[in-house]
């Protein structure tokens, strides 16, 4: 089967799964409004934040609730045991990754058109002063880190300690995404905004990504081959 | 293009999960238009036997062939002819049937979607309910559509895991007549099932697993029931099942 068909099948499953339930969505928003709320009351004193804390937070909120979005996609798997179902389906293995992968990004994005604005309100962070290079950035940061996250998503489906096991394993991995994202949000939030070197970051990110991305296909089907 | 085997052959296939053994060096011979009925305690190692057979679980040594074919190296083209109803349902609980049937037909890459989806709706008597959240039907409604996903695409080789779980007697002797077209119609079908009083008649062979080890229930007389009781007192100590 085609490998894109494939990927649009699992992509417009999980998104219609999600529109009916709107678990994931409702959790992984409120957790990330949360996590940005209580920084501000930590960070902002007397209406002015501390210098340089939007981009770590920034960060921090989405590599959080996408830590609990990833592990409860693959629990709605493992629940019914559909992942057997997909795996058993005569796709491409790695097409069903890139799905899934696809599906975790709609749902960050989500997260990131709320966050982004909350972050830039509540810390006085001239985030959009460059919104295409802002979102590149957003993009690349979140597709390494959802790259690495779907694949051990995956592979911890079934283990016990899953919920503890997901995140002491993803964030060892994707420290070097993070970093990279909130190196190059920062540069963009300098009173004269530093492009060359926002740009060096969006190039380090998006290496991430192709080594990442790559790995993943390429390990997913002996991984997931129990 | 799939291809379409006749007879299906593991030859001393061993599972382990680190230091237990599910399965040890079971041999089996399926033929097409068989239905063989594998039966056995709790723990037997009767859903490991499946996975291993729908490819899902890889042996830990010993071989399967699908005619000259391997899973190894057939990969999604032999998946395309297997049917696997598995203890849990592999449905989306939020979908309703007719956008889990559609979901899977996608993935399967069937033609005339439509019209395969309306006719399996309409033999797991859903039609009428084909828009409804699947997370509000019964086991048993759940269990109907189950088994029209896992032939939705024509299988040859059919793995039902318990299928009589949760139906009524309808659906149950429904099920009896569909298992007996399928075998009519030269398809290899496995039946898990501790039902033995409803596949007794029905199976052509059956085979009792205990601790891993596959052995035919045909030295003893008497009714499927009988012999299985049979079997099970003289079985190997639990021992066996230890690395």
């Amino acid at each position: 089967m085609n490998f894109v068909q494939t990927v649009w099948l699992v992509v417009r499953k999980d998104v219609l799964v999600e529109a009916r339930s709107r678990e994931i969505v409702y959790t992984t928003l409120f957790f990330a409004v949360a996590c940005v709320l209580v920084f501000a009351f930590g960070f902002v004193n007397e209406g002015r934040p501390v210098t340089d804390a939007a981009p770590g937070i920034l960060w921090i909120a989405i590599a959080f609730s996408g830590t609990l979005a990833l592990g409860r996609a693959f629990e709605r798997e493992r629940q019914n045991e559909t992942l057997r179902a997909l795996m058993i389906a005569p796709v491409d293995r790695p097409a069903l990754y890139v799905g899934k992968l696809a599906g975790i990004l709609l749902l960050l994005t989500v997260v990131e058109v709320i966050v982004v604005p909350l972050v830039a309100l509540l810390f006085h962070a001239p985030l959009f002063s460059r919104p295409a290079l802002l979102a590149a950035l957003l993009a690349a940061g979140t597709t390494g880190f959802a790259a690495v996250g779907t694949l051990f998503a995956a592979m911890l489906v079934r283990a016990r300690s899953r919920d503890v096991l997901l995140p002491v394993l993803l964030y060892p991995i994707t420290i070097p995404v993070i970093i990279a994202g909130v190196r190059g949000t920062a540069a963009l939030l300098q009173a004269d905004v530093d492009v060359p070197m926002a740009r060096a970051w969006l190039s380090m990110l998006v290496l991430f990504d192709v080594v990442f991305v790559t790995l993943a296909l390429w390990t997913f089907e002996p991984l997931m081959t129990e | 293009m799939a291809p379409d085997f006749s007879s299906v052959t593991l030859t001393d296939v061993t599972r382990t999960f680190g230091r237990r053994r599910a399965l040890h060096r079971v041999s089996l011979h399926i033929r097409a238009g068989e239905l063989v009925a594998i039966v056995g305690p709790n723990g037997a190692g009767k859903s490991t036997l499946l996975a291993v057979l729908s490819t899902l679980l890889q042996p830990t040594s010993g071989d399967i062939r699908y005619d000259g074919l391997s899973s190894a190296t057939a990969g999604p083209a032999l998946r395309a002819r297997i049917g696997l109803l598995g203890h849990d349902l592999y449905l989306y609980p939020e979908l309703s049937p007719a956008e889990n049937l559609r979901f899977f037909a996608g993935l399967y890459r069937l033609d005339n979607v439509h019209e395969r989806i309306a006719a399996a709706l309409e033999r797991a008597d859903l039609a009428d309910r084909r828009d409804d959240a699947v997370a509000g039907f019964s086991r048993g409604m759940r269990q109907r559509l189950a088994l029209e996903r896992a032939l939705l695409h024509d299988p040859r080789l059919v793995l039902l895991d318990e299928p009589f779980t949760g139906l009524d007697d309808a659906s149950a002797r429904a099920l009896r007549d569909r298992l007996a077209g399928l075998r009519a119609g030269g398809c290899l079908v496995v039946v898990i099932t501790h039902d033995l009083d409803t596949v007794d008649g029905l199976a052509d062979r059956a085979l009792m697993l205990q601790k891993g080890r596959l052995m035919e229930l045909l030295e003893c007389q008497g009714s499927l029931r009988e012999r299985y009781r049979a079997a099970l007192a003289d079985a190997p100590p639990p021992a066996a099942g230890r690395l």
